[in-house]
This record gives structure tokens, sequence and C-alpha cells, in this order.
């Protein structure tokens, strides 16, 4: 074994890892955020459309969405491992756990949070990404990604679900965002409290834009 | 006091354990949790019942022995105390109180309340001392160490080994422990020889002892009876890190 493989299957690699991809997806939800929030100009979706389509005809950021699917694929096959394994190494379980009184609710349940994010991501991107860039492809791209969204969110179910997978990810980063930096090795007296605050402003103010869009939608506030 | 008792008894690593009950009376709320348990083992020998195992050494809350999963939580309740300094008074009169071992694939049940931690000594075999010659104690000012590292150093070295850590997260992981060791060397001149070598066989060796990975949970921190922070695991990590990346 190559001491590259060595040393990124091992506890500490692993985590690595999931700290540098999470990083990675974190990054991506600033710029998913930041063109999706276009939307609430509320002008019938031009100034969201024009950004869109920048998004999608850019050769640049379509390689960077090979990296980023990476990046996925990573961080959920690795995730997923760990999770395997961390509880193999408690065959027998406890009668009684009070994990409230040492740790986070968000961060004892990260497999169960990005299990639930993971579900929702396939439904995600079966509404908007397969659509935008197959579907319509196929069929002569005759629907902006506007009026998908619309059309979407007209659906309480669909609402709800997006509104459940926001509500996932604001527990997912919490945790996540700020235990990156610590895995990373970035642990300091002076910083780490810095980060802690704005992880935590991160992981509330993001989702919280996100879930704005399908409920505003459902309502016709933005139409 | 009268409590009732759910403790763990399993008669070797190989049988099936389960929970027993025992009510014990006239318990004084200024005994030890594990005066407790003497008292119970008394009254066990004298009516022929084989006494529950359990480790415990000083008795001081130094060495490290003591090893009881008390309802929920390693040590039982309370900030910075082992099993032996928790006292009866944080408990009530006709309370249940479970008891159960640390449980973790790494840590194998010897009896009862008693685990076998040998993978620690392990860990520590695999890197953690010096085996350069420090020589004789020299003047204090040869040495130059700067204050926040002989702090850090001297919090690290705290940890008395106990696996409170291990018990306590979720995913049965040794890195508190194994951090601190690292970290208690590395801040010091006398480390810097085995420096690199030492975070990377340590690291191998708890992972072959079948340790879960870090989660941040940051409960082997609150658990933790000498208060080890989670600094060290960060540390341990960059000790790593660097390590792989730099040696030949």
């Amino acid at each position: 074994m190559s001491w590259v493989t060595k040393t990124l299957s091992s506890s500490l690699g692993r985590k690595l890892i999931m700290a540098v991809t999470g990083i990675s997806l974190i990054l991506f939800l600033l710029v998913h955020c930041g063109i999706n929030s276009m939307i609430f100009f509320n002008d019938g979706g031009e100034t969201f459309n024009a950004a869109a389509e920048f998004m999608s005809g850019n050769w640049l950021i379509r390689t960077a969405e090979v990296g980023l699917m990476a990046g996925f694929i990573i961080h959920i096959a690795d995730g997923l491992m760990l999770w395997k394994s961390n509880a193999e190494k408690r065959p027998v379980k406890y009668a009684i756990v009070k994990g409230e009184a040492n740790s986070s609710w968000a961060s004892r349940s990260m497999g169960i949070l990005g299990s639930l994010l993971l579900i929702f991501l396939v439904i995600h991107l079966r509404h908007f990404w397969i659509t935008s860039r197959f579907t319509d492809e196929i069929t002569g791209g005759h629907t902006t990604l506007f009026a998908e969204m619309i059309e979407t969110f007209a659906n309480p179910i669909a609402v709800i679900i997006y509104v459940i997978g926001c509500i996932s990810l604001a527990y997912h980063l919490s945790h996540g965002f700020q235990s990156s930096f610590q895995t990373m090795g970035w642990n300091h007296p002076k910083y780490t409290p810095f980060v802690k605050s704005v992880g935590l402003s991160f992981s509330i103010l993001i989702p919280l834009i996100f879930a704005a869009m399908p409920i505003s939608m459902y309502f016709g506030w933005i139409a | 006091m009268n409590l009732s008792l759910k403790i763990w008894r399993q008669k070797n690593a190989n049988s099936e354990g389960k929970f027993q009950q025992y009510d014990v009376q006239g318990i004084s709320e200024d005994m030890s949790f594990l005066e407790m348990f003497d008292v119970l083992n008394e009254r066990l020998i004298n009516e022929g019942d084989t006494p529950v195992a359990f480790d415990h050494d000083c008795r001081e809350g130094i060495c490290g022995m003591c090893s009881m999963y008390i309802n929920g939580q390693p040590h039982g309740p309370g900030k910075n105390v082992t099993t032996c300094q928790l006292h009866m008074r944080s408990f009530k009169d006709g309370d249940t109180i479970t008891v159960e071992p640390w449980r973790a694939k790494a840590f194998p049940i010897v009896k009862d309340l008693a685990v076998n931690r040998s993978a620690f000594d392990r860990i520590i075999s695999a890197g953690g001392y010096v085996s350069v010659n420090t020589g004789n104690a020299q003047d204090a000012n040869s040495l130059p160490i700067a204050k926040d590292n002989a702090d850090d150093a001297f919090m690290a070295a705290a940890c008395i080994g106990c696996g409170a850590c291990v018990a306590a997260c979720v995913n049965s992981s040794a890195m508190l422990f194994t951090s601190a060791k690292i970290s208690q060397l590395a801040l010091l001149p006398q480390g810097q020889a085995e420096r690199a070598m030492r975070a990377e066989k340590m690291v191998a060796q708890m992972d072959t002892e079948g340790f879960g990975a870090c989660s941040v949970t940051g409960a082997c921190e609150a658990e933790c009876p000498k208060g080890i922070s989670l600094e060290n695991i960060a540390r341990m990590n960059r000790e790593y890190y660097g390590a792989v990346l730099s040696s030949k």
C-alpha cells in the first residue's frame, strides 16, 4: 500500500476526506444560494434565468461541476462507510446512553442527517438538475429553470420535502462546519470561537434562505 | 439511603451477560460509589454469592483504574470526577442506578464491570515514550520551555488513561487518549527527537486496536475526569498529517 492510500484509509485520513469535501460543498452551497437568491428580485425570474443560463453555458463552470459531483460522491461514500465502521466498534450497545449530557444532538446524528440529505438530494436533482440538463435538451429546452421552480413548488408536498431538507441541512451544517476545522487541525483559542460563530450563522442563514424559496413561491409571493 | 442497582453481570469475555438487580440499604451519602459497591460485595460474599468484579486501585482519582458506566455516563454524573470520587450524595434515596462496563470492541470484558484496557498500553508502546538519553536532571534554565507549552503539556499529561473517552464516544474512538499522549511529548524539547515517528506509529496502533474515528461530538472532553481538551485531537491531527508528509 502506498503511503497516500495508507494515510487516507487511516481513521484520521478518512475524517480528513470528510472535512475537505465538506468544506468544498459548503463553498458550493454559498454559490448555489447566491444565484438562487436572485428569484427574490421578483422580476418574473429574469435575473435568475440569466444567471442560470450563464452557469450552464460556461465551460469553466461545467468543468467545475464534475469536481463538485466527485466531492458529493466522495463525501457520501466515505460518510456512509465511516458510519458503518464506527458502529461496528461497539458491538454490544449500552442500555442507557445520556448523550445530551455531553454532546449536541446534531453531532451524534450526522449519519442520519446525512442520509436524509442524500434522499433529499436525489429528489432535488430529479426536480431541477436532470430536467434542466437532460430532459429540456431532449425536448428542445422550452422551459426556464424559474418556470420549473414555480411549477414544482405549486405542490405542497414538494414544499414540505424541501423544508425538511433545509432543516436537515441546518443541523448537518451546525456541526459539520466547525468540526471540519477541528479535523483539519485548526483549533486555536483565538480563532475557534470565531469559526464556531461563523459556522452557526452560516448553518442558520443559508438553509433559511433556501427554505424561503419554495415557501414564497407556494404562497405566490414570488411569481 | 436505599437504592436499587441494575448491574451488568458477565462471567467472562465469551459468555453472555445480563443485568441483575440488587437492592442495597443503609447507604451513607458520604460514601463513594465504590464504597457502596464494597457494601454490596460484602453482603454477596456473606450470602455465598459471587461478588461483582470491578476495577479500582488508588481511590483518589489519580490512577485511572475505576471504569463504571453509570446511568448512561462514564464515571456517572458530575464534571471532572472518577467513579471513586463520585459520592452517593449525587443520588437520591430510592433511585435506580444502572451500572454497565465500558463498551467497546477494543475493550473486551474480563468479568462483570472489569474490562481489558491493554489496547491503551499497546498504543503507548508504539511510540508514547522518549527513548533518547535525556541525561541527568539539568539546571532549570538550560532547557528553556515556553510557559504556554509547559502548561499545555502538563494539561495533556494529566490523562490517567481510564478510557472514559472511549466509553463516552459514539464511535468508541480513542483519539482523546492518543492525542493527549502525543501532545505531552510533542510540546516538550525531550519529545522532539521521535516526534514524527511517534504520531505515525501511535495513530496506526490506535486503528489496529479497533477504535473508531472522531466525529467531534465533544463527549470525550465533557466526560473526561481530567478535563483533557479537544485541542489535543486537533494537535494530533496536525502532528499526524505533518509526519506522513515529511517522513521518509
